[in-house]
């Protein structure tokens, strides 16, 4: 691999465009206040658009150019310039960023849409919008940054947005509370991140991504220890940002947030970002195969543990959360696998991005007839009062389970036979358990399905479902065909793995494959119908209860509490930590701020009584002067003698 | 006469001038106490002067007894303000500059 070569050829001036709307739109509606409460919601979805529209110009400039000469630059200006050390600020556009400014863009679009209707009774819905512009810019800035400095800007602004949003409606504690916690646990990731940028800077000298992959491209041997680090620091941060093991807990808690957050956010953009950020780092992690082994193992757990948590949850949200974060977790098992499995990871990550957004959505759309009821036990028959709902869900889950020939089954089914052909023990291991993950998915996709669309209403007494408004409605057809489609267009020809071969996998050598693709598309539909067919035995031919059955198997209980993650952090990380911060809180008070006060009291007290003696008589004083005198006059009698 | 007896004479009235000053309460009567000490500090400088032979005293005499009307004339001037503010010349009526 070419490691020198410079990630842009030329230069365009479009490019801060992209960023500068959605952030003025922002700015707008944040200093405007309650003027703008009229139309601040169209200024910012058409700016939101007209971002949109940048990236397709930008697209197809780019398809005029030839692979190795796609990516373009702008510069910015001059940030830190200290001695010989240069930071500049920059932004990069090519083969790998242009998805993601599609993506975040298109889908952003149609989500504030759908919010014009959805915040409609909501009193801060201008508020709400500045927010969702906010968190476009700053996504955008995180994938279009040059360096991973400017990278970790946009990578501060999205968690600020995610944020601001999950905690939209803050009069509620517990909403509060979860908005805290997602801050918290993307620190820890935050943390990670800025020690990479730190190794880098340390081992390289630089820490602009052509700089680091020049310098890791130096590096005599394979498994050096500063890349090793390097890549394990930035395999923390996309655990945090991405919702993995161990960093998962906090994207359950985020569904608090109002559901076009939930589905721009925390289902297609933000918690991506890990993907990309590993995606991007390509040249660090191809050669440092220790830290790319970590990403393997971070991904098939938490791939597994999003399933298996997946598989219990009620809440229709909190469900399709458990399912995000066990799809990123095929990404970053994908991402983990090197230049066979970059092109994959980012194909499963724009299918994901489809489908699931429209599927939150559809949740979305479901609790506004529903009067906000998110237990999936008081849904039920709903497909013949949501039709439209019904059928964009539908289809989203045709492509998450991965049933030919829908999007996710193109990219799911990519991964499963990448991960079989990274060969042995491992191959088999991760292999089947992507597999084991896909029967999971479709059991409890399956579920989701059975328990909100089918069976007999066990609706709460009042509620009279109805379907939505047309504006909810055409941002779910839209993604809803993206759901269908996007997998055979990106995946036939193998038309985005060619596209990003000059990005991810330059002079990459496929080999051949162990297991035939046939056969591993046979298994991987195989364990599908398993799923499905389990979840029609235990769903469809039972009733389900409209309370949760209390006495149930200790999996499953397990399950429910999320397996136990937030029982481990408060035990493991929680208490200690306030234990400590007790006891150094009580050294503080009693030792330094003893000491400190202990000696201002001393001087306080005794000025109060030295200063008694000013007693305002002038004999007083007249007193000591012949006092002073005297003692002097001793003093030079005593000398003399 | 024995010059000595000078300096007893001195010093009786230096000690005379200090128990005033510090037991008085009239300003005006505390003022000429403090004279009485310059007074005698003069009488001691001139005896010593005589003792010596030389006119080194007798001239530290003269620059005492200028001080001494610089500060007759600074100190009536003050005494007198005070006494037009607070119609009292009591040195214990001005304690206001205390603890």
């Amino acid at each position: 691999m070419d490691s020198a070569h410079a990630l842009a050829a030329g230069s365009s001036s479009l490019l801060v465009w992209l960023i500068a709307l959605p952030a003025l739109g922002a700015a707008i509606l944040l200093l405007g206040g309650r003027r703008t409460d009229k139309w601040g919601h169209v200024l910012a979805t058409g700016l939101s658009g007209g971002s949109f529209v940048v990236g397709i110009v930008e697209l197809i400039r780019m398809l005029g150019r030839s692979g190795e000469n796609r990516g373009v630059s702008q510069h910015l200006f001059t940030w830190i310039s200290v001695g010989h050390f240069n930071i500049e600020a920059g932004l990069l556009l090519d083969q790998l960023s242009i998805c993601f400014v599609l993506l975040i863009t298109g889908v952003g679009t149609l989500i504030h849409i759908y919010s014009i209707t959805y915040m409609e009774h909501d009193l801060d819905r201008r508020r709400f919008f500045a927010y969702l512009n906010f968190f476009i810019a700053a996504m955008l800035l995180l994938v279009l940054g040059n360096s991973y400095l400017n990278l970790y800007v946009g990578w501060e602004g999205v968690g600020l947005a995610s944020y601001l949003l999950i905690g939209f409606w803050n009069q509620k504690p517990v909403y509060a509370t979860a908005a805290k916690k997602a801050f918290v646990a993307n620190r820890v990731g935050d943390f990670g991140l800025s020690i990479a940028i730190m190794i880098a800077f340390a081992t390289f000298g630089s820490v602009s991504f052509d700089g680091v992959a020049a310098g890791a491209g130096k590096l005599a041997n394979l498994n050096s220890g500063a890349l090793t680090a390097m890549g394990a620091m930035l395999l923390l941060a996309a655990a945090g940002k991405s919702a993995q093991f161990p960093l998962q807990s906090w994207l359950g808690d985020a569904m608090a947030g109002p559901t076009p957050v939930s589905a721009l956010i925390h289902a297609a953009t933000m918690v991506t970002a890990g993907v990309y950020l590993i995606t991007r780092s390509n040249f660090v992690f191809d050669r440092a195969p220790t830290a790319q082994l970590l990403v393997v193992i971070v991904g098939v757990i938490t791939l597994l543990f999003g399933a298996v948590i997946g598989t219990a949850k009620d809440d229709i949200k909190k469900a399709l959360a458990a399912s995000t974060m066990s799809q990123i977790g095929y990404m970053i098992l994908a991402a983990g696998l090197g230049p066979a499995g970059y092109a994959f990871a980012i194909m499963h990550l724009l299918t994901h991005g489809f489908f699931k957004a429209g599927m939150f959505l559809g949740a979305g759309s479901v609790m506004h007839g529903m009067n906000d009821e998110v237990d999936m036990r008081r849904y039920g028959a709903l497909r013949k009062f949501m039709p439209a709902t019904f059928v964009t869900f539908g289809l989203g889950y045709l492509a998450i389970i991965g049933v030919p020939p829908f999007s996710g089954f193109y990219s799911k089914d990519k991964i499963i036979e990448a991960a079989f052909n990274a060969g042995g023990a491992r191959g088999l291991i991760i292999g089947s358990a992507a597999l084991l993950g896909a029967a999971i998915t479709a059991f409890y996709m399956t579920r989701v399905m059975i328990m909100t669309f089918f069976g007999k209403a066990r609706w709460a007494e009042g509620t009279h479902p109805h379907e939505s408004g047309k504006l909810m409605v055409v941002p779910m057809v839209i993604l809803a065909i993206g759901s269908v489609g996007a997998g055979a267009l990106l995946s036939i020809g193998s038309s985005l793995k060619n596209w990003l071969e000059p990005v991810v996998s330059r002079g990459f050598v496929e080999p051949t494959p162990r297991l035939s693709p046939l056969l591993v598309s046979t298994l991987a539909i195989g364990a599908v119908a398993l799923g499905v067919l389990i979840a029609y035995l235990k769903y469809v031919r039972q009733p389900i209860p409209e309370l949760a059955p209390t006495d149930v198997s200790i999996f499953t209980r397990a399950a429910r509490r999320d397996l136990y993650q937030d029982a481990f952090n408060e035990s493991v990380f929680m208490r200690p930590g306030q234990y400590l911060t007790r006891s150094l809180g009580f050294l503080d008070r009693v030792f330094i701020d003893g000491a400190v006060n202990g000696i201002g009291a001393l001087f306080g007290g005794t000025s109060v009584r030295a200063r008694r003696l000013q007693t305002g008589y002038v004999r007083t004083y007249s007193l000591f002067i012949l006092g002073g005198a005297a003692i002097l006059v001793a003093a030079m009698l005593a000398a003399r003698l | 006469m024995n010059p000595a007896n000078y300096l007893f004479v001195s010093a009786l009235l230096f000690t005379i001038g200090a128990l005033g000053v510090l037991t008085r309460r009239n300003s005006i009567v505390i003022f000429m106490c403090v004279e009485l000490m310059l007074n005698a500090a003069n009488l001691a400088f001139v005896t010593f002067a005589r003792i010596q032979g030389n006119l080194d005293g007798q001239v530290i005499a003269f620059f005492t007894m200028v001080v001494a009307a610089c500060e007759v004339v600074v100190g009536l001037a003050i005494i007198v303000s005070i006494y037009r503010s607070r119609r009292s010349a009591s040195v214990d009526d001005v304690n206001l500059l205390k603890f």
